[in-house]
């Protein structure tokens, strides 16, 4: 936001959320060196809903992560909201993850032993929010999702979809500034999988949030604003 | 997916949880054998009550006293006197004697206590159960509860022969769990007598006029030229007799649970593994979200914890419903003579069982929690 002071005359800058430049990810898997990111450009702006598409092992959950600041590039830099986070200590990065980023997972990974609303209670307990507050935000959270009458249900109580929608709202109640999705819609059935793309999209359309989705379904992207396809560690870009 | 995991956790959980409580109550159960040397000592003891031993001997064994020691001790200011103006002193030899256990095989020392008539007014917890006291100058003697209990053969009525001596058991009485109980007693006189003890005597008992009675009482002694005695409290002598078995009982105990404690450990470690590894997904996304390595090792450490709790008071508990007033006895390494004890599982005791299980189970948690806090978070994710 100091940046949008700074260069009032850069429109771009203010809009853009995410850049990545000259990206580039290795691993090194029994001394052999597994490229799964090559010099990766990549400008989002603020409020797009992008769908990240690519064969299996193309890197996908790897830029997700690297994005989400889950991870470290070998090379290159990640700017989000105009702050470097490939230079934060990881101490730094993990206090930047609570207040920016939400994750929503394929496989929810919401706690078994905890209630749908101490689930998307646990982001807050970082926060200095009194419990009363935290309490507020989280049936705000699950209203948003359509769920507030399951509050009190463990995760075992709940169909996918259910529990799916409260791994948004878990991931939605800090208001950060980017929702990052990996195959939220793989474990579902058609039906579920489309109330959580409803779901994802008005949280897009209605609250502007900044949403990238990984999916290997066409008509899960479709539903994105553009999609981006990752294939031997290179982006192409494709709109429709 | 956590659903098929519970069975699983569940046995290596409660193994941990056995292990733990069997470690716990071995060690319960070997502190409660001292607690209960030191119940029985400290309840013996009387404030008001002094033991005088030869200057320098360290108990009763070791100390003699000569036939010209007892009237200056009598003299001495501040004892008791009855009604008739009898001085409360009781000048006392003790031997041991060979007597076969009940239902053993073997024999075990049995304190022979050479006493005055007044010796049961310088025991505050005396109280005679069954027949009657001896004469003064007979074979008649009595019998502590804890001995008529552990040996064969001694009953009131009956006549058992130590040394060179028929002696007739007259009466059984009980110092309330105290060390009287574990001793025979008899008339001085003819201890001396048929034990070759001349006219010496080995501790004198005195019972004052109060407890600050002690030090004039002390003080005369020690200042007097023609003895050469050590005078103490009936409590601090007592404290003093059972510490070397205290010590070795308490080091027997925590050798044992330290050896015992090394296999839980190693059985809760692997529970804290499984737990662990059952867990990679959930810790690495609540790490995703932002919480640190702290509170990662804190949850794999209450987990732990939890665990060693459990089993600590369920050890301390069964060592309780087990043991815990249970009598038994065993050789006083410090007199050289049987003592018989009672089982004594004190609350802190429990508390040292649960505490104990703490320490292990926290060692027990330590690697898997840092192990888990250190694996990378995009690894943790890609678990199923
Ligand atoms: N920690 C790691 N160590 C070594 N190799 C890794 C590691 N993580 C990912 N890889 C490799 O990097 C490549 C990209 O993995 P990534 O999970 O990003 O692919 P993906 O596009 O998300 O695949 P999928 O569609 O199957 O989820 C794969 O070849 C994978 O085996
Ligand atoms: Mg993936």
């Amino acid at each position: 936001m100091q940046d949008n002071v700074a260069h009032p005359d850069a429109p771009q800058a203010t809009d853009r959320v995410v850049q990545l430049r000259g990206v580039t990810k290795l691993y090194t898997r029994g001394g052999e060196v597994v490229r799964v990111l090559e010099m990766l450009d990549l400008d989002l702006p603020r409020g797009d809903f992008v769908a990240l598409m690519g064969p299996s092992g193309s890197g996908k959950t790897t830029l997700l992560n690297l994005i989400g600041g889950l991870d470290r590039p070998t090379e290159g830099s990640i700017e989000v909201d105009g702050l470097a986070i490939d230079r934060l200590s990881s101490a730094a990065l993990g206090r930047w993850r609570a207040d920016h980023v939400g994750f929503v997972f394929q496989m929810y990974n919401l706690l078994p032993v905890l209630s749908a609303e101490r689930n998307v209670e646990l982001p807050l307990l970082l926060t200095k929010l009194s419990r009363r507050e935290r309490l507020q935000r989280v049936h705000t959270a699950l209203a948003l999702v359509g769920l507030e009458d399951r509050a009190r249900h463990r995760p075992r109580e709940l169909s996918g979809g259910q529990e799916q929608r409260v791994g948004i709202a878990r991931a939605i109640v800090t208001d950060p500034t980017l929702l990052l999705c990996d195959e939220p819609t793989g474990d579902l059935d058609r039906k579920s999988g489309d109330e959580i793309l409803d779901l994802l999209r008005a949280l897009n359309q209605e609250f502007g949030k900044t949403i990238i989705m990984v999916t290997h379904d066409p008509r899960a992207a479709e539903r994105a604003n553009r999609t981006l396809h990752l294939d031997k560690g290179r982006l192409e870009r494709q709109t429709h | 997916m956590n659903l098929r995991n519970i069975p699983a956790r569940w046995t290596s959980a409660l193994v941990a949880v056995i292990g733990i409580a069997g470690v716990s109550l071995v060690l319960v159960a070997v502190l409660s054998i001292a607690e209960g040397f030191r119940a029985a000592l400290e309840f013996s003891g009387s404030e008001d009550v002094a033991i005088v031993l030869r200057r320098g001997s360290t108990d009763e064994l070791t100390s003699g006293l000569g036939q010209t020691s007892i009237p200056v001790i009598t003299d001495a200011p501040g004892i008791r006197r009855t009604a008739a103006g009898a001085a409360l002193v009781s000048p006392e030899l003790f031997v041991i004697v060979d007597t076969k256990l009940r239902n053993k095989d073997t024999t075990a020392n049995t304190p022979l206590r050479g006493v005055s008539p007044m010796a049961p007014r310088l025991r505050k917890n005396f109280e005679l159960l069954q027949g009657r006291l001896a004469h003064e100058g007979t074979n008649e003697v009595i019998i502590g509860n804890g001995v008529a209990q552990q040996y064969e053969g001694l009953a009131v009525g009956r006549i058992v022969r130590w040394g060179s001596n028929d002696w007739h058991i007259v009466g059984r009485f009980s110092d309330r769990g105290g060390i009287a109980e574990s001793e025979v007693w008899a008339d001085a006189a003819l201890v001396q007598q048929v034990f070759n003890r001349g006219a010496s005597y080995q501790s004198a008992r005195v019972r004052l006029t109060s407890v600050a009675a002690f030090q004039a009482f002390k003080d005369a002694l020690d200042r007097d030229p023609r003895v050469n005695l050590r005078v103490e409290r009936e409590t601090v002598f007592y404290a003093e007799q059972q510490q070397l078995m205290q010590k070795l009982v308490s080091g027997l105990g925590w050798t044992l649970a330290t050896m015992m404690g090394l296999g839980a450990i190693l059985a809760a470690l692997n529970t804290m593994y499984n737990a662990v590894a059952s867990r990679v997904r959930e810790i690495a996304t609540l790490r995703a979200m932002g919480f640190g390595a702290a509170p990662v090792i804190a949850s794999v450490l209450i987990e732990s914890l939890v665990l060693g709790a459990v089993g600590g008071l369920l050890g301390g508990v069964l060592a309780y419903l087990l043991l815990n007033g249970m009598r038994s006895s065993t050789l006083n390494f410090q007199t050289f003579s049987q003592m018989t004890y009672a089982f004594t599982v004190t609350p802190r005791l429990l508390l040292t069982g649960i505490v104990y299980g703490l320490v292990l189970t926290f060692l027990a948690g330590l690697l898997p929690g840092i192990r888990a806090a250190r694996t990378p978070i995009t690894t943790g994710l890609r678990e199923l």
